[in-house]
């Protein structure tokens, strides 16, 4: 199987760098982990602009590093997308666009330069000065200069970062396109739980310079022996299809196995996939299916798992009828009230639910 | 009354040569001095600042024992037919790289450590090769040093007297340069003379300082 396998071994002082994963040649995956847990130490050794004392980089059985070689970075096919834009300032729009997609032999431009100035957005911004943009658009100017070298695998460092809340929902929609448009795997670093179940198909979760787990982005995100579970706004994707819209009340209803949820109103063909995001403090927990509530979206689930947060409250972990999963966070005195225990069949109330794709 | 023009001529000579040997020399050493990690390289920056500090006769003297018949490079340049080089325009030429030196190395320098290491980074993972990079990215970026240097470096040459002095003597249309034709007419009581090469000296100078600064404004403003 065709795929991008890293491991590393470096110490930089009191850090100590020691991970090894694998990532599938196709979709994206996050490095994940709070600052300081190598994530951008591993991302700039994989593109070979840092030299680990020790290192295997591996892309599609190609190698391009171990104990013999160390391939340059710029004879490594990739794209990197950095924490800031830092885009060529003596350079134009179109000037920045041009300067990889210049030095790739044609036979190897698998992208057309045209095609991603569309899907980027470029076509406007084309002649202008560099500090004449706003920091979203510098991004996408980033990614597309990336896009152009028709890199074999995709870097990007917390791309989003920088940006304020509306210049992140803006890109968001770029990057998920990306992902469809063009085959090409990336690791994608990032400390943001909600970016990560936007964008990433799998994760690698770092600590302190080692690997706490790796596996699928939605199961890793509501594990319970996991950081990211217990975190404030832990949540749990679902993915389903568009299975009506609700005129009168200005609903969406997505469906699933064993269940339907509703969102906002939005123009979605019927059939078509969808995912949502449930944050775990909007779901609360019956035993029966009440229909004397305010709250529509009621999912038949099972308990999987449940763990304390604090003295207060806990978190459970919920599967539903066709296995997907779904987090709840409810008070201590609730859980031990409804008497929860592993494998206990219940129904789960969803406040609030959010489509992001 | 008549004002001589060869020293003029070949004031404007000596600092263009030298600036272009700086820009050539410079630009390497700034390089390596704004990029290299090791120990040694405070010690290369101190040697390169020195003529900062160093009396311009002292730089002189010493050029001159080294240049001279019996000093290491003159032995050279004998053995391979050249001749000495004190009291030629080559061998002023060589003493004016030294003296300016520092003048065009560190603004250099300066602008080279103020891009910091993304932006060749950058270019690295867009497949630019070191060398590339290097023309293609660093130099341009780094304009307002190079454009700093140059002018400091072709003033600083122009206004040199010590050191041409000890090596370059008076020599016209060889090594008589304005700052020594001055001297020349003071002492033989030309004031006249005097008086307008040393005038135009100043408003040479003040010029070359004042559309500096403009320059540099107007580049900053450009964001580059």
């Amino acid at each position: 199987m065709s795929c991008i396998e890293v491991s590393l071994k470096s110490r930089l002082g009191e850090f100590e760098l020691d991970v090894a994963f694998e990532a599938p040649a196709r979709g994206v995956t996050a490095l994940f982990g709070r600052s300081g847990s190598g994530k951008t130490s591993v991302l700039r050794a994989v593109a070979g602009l840092a030299r680990p004392q020790q290192g295997k980089v591996t892309v599609n059985g190609t190698v391009w590093q171990d104990q013999k070689r160390f391939l340059p970075a710029h004879q490594r096919p990739l794209g990197y997308v950095f924490q800031e834009a830092s885009l060529f300032p003596h350079l134009s729009v179109r000037g920045n666009l041009e300067y990889g997609w210049r030095r790739v032999p044609k036979a190897d431009r698998l992208i057309k330069f045209d095609s991603v100035v569309e899907l980027m957005g470029m076509g406007p911004l084309m002649q202008r000065a560099t500090h004449r943009l706003s920091g979203g658009e510098r991004q996408r100017v980033a990614i597309a200069r990336a896009l152009l070298t028709s890199p074999r695998l995709l870097l990007m460092d917390e791309p989003l970062s920088g940006l304020d809340h509306s210049a992140k929902r803006a890109i968001l929609p770029y990057l998920e396109s990306l992902h469809d448009e063009f085959a090409i795997p990336s690791l994608y670093v990032s400390h943001d739980p909600n970016e990560v179940a936007h964008l990433a198909d799998r994760m690698v979760i770092l600590e302190q310079g080692e690997v706490l787990a790796t596996g699928p982005a939605g199961d890793l995100l509501t594990r319970l022996d996991l950081p990211m579970a217990i975190f404030d706004d832990a949540a749990a994707t679902l993915v389903g299809t568009v299975s009506a819209h609700d005129h009168s009340f200005h609903l969406t209803w997505i469906s699933m196995h064993g269940g339907r949820v509703a969102v906002a109103r939005e123009d979605l063909p019927v059939g078509r996939h969808a995912r949502v995001r449930i944050q775990a403090r909007d779901v609360s927990l019956s035993l029966k299916a009440h229909s004397d509530t305010s709250i529509i979206n009621i999912l038949p689930a099972k308990v999987v798992d449940t763990q304390e947060i604090n003295p207060t409250q806990m978190i459970v972990r919920l599967e539903l009828l066709d296995g997907q999963t779904l987090l709840s966070r409810i008070t201590r005195r609730s859980g031990i009230g409804l008497g929860l225990h592993e494998g206990m069949h219940l129904y789960a109330q969803v406040k609030s639910v959010a489509l992001i794709g | 009354m008549e004002i001589d023009w060869q020293p003029v001529w070949l004031t404007l000579k000596l600092a263009a040569t030298t600036t272009l040997v700086l820009l050539l020399v410079g630009t390497p050493l700034a390089w390596w001095l704004a990029r290299s990690h090791t120990r040694w390289k405070e010690v290369v920056g101190s040697l390169v600042a020195l003529p900062l500090v160093l009396p311009p006769t002292v730089l002189g003297f010493y050029l001159l024992l080294m240049l001279g018949p019996n000093g290491p490079i003159g032995e050279l340049t004998q053995s391979l037919g050249l001749g000495t080089l004190p009291f030629t325009f080559p061998g002023l030429v060589i003493g004016s790289v030294i003296y300016s030196l520092p003048f065009v190395v560190q603004p250099i320098r300066n602008a080279f450590e103020a891009m910091g290491e993304r932006p060749m980074e950058v270019a690295a993972t867009l497949r630019a090769s070191p060398l590339t990079r290097f023309f293609g990215v660093a130099i341009p970026l780094a304009r307002p040093g190079f454009v700093t240097g140059s002018v400091l470096g072709f003033a600083h040459t122009i206004g040199e007297f010590g050191v041409v002095l000890m090596i370059g003597g008076s020599i016209p249309g060889e090594t008589k340069v304005l700052s020594v034709a001055i001297y020349d007419h003071v002492e033989s009581l030309e004031w006249e003379q005097a008086h307008w090469l040393a005038g135009g000296m100043l408003l040479f100078s003040f010029i070359v300082v004042f559309s500096m600064f403009l320059l540099e404004k107007r580049l900053r403003r450009s964001g580059t």
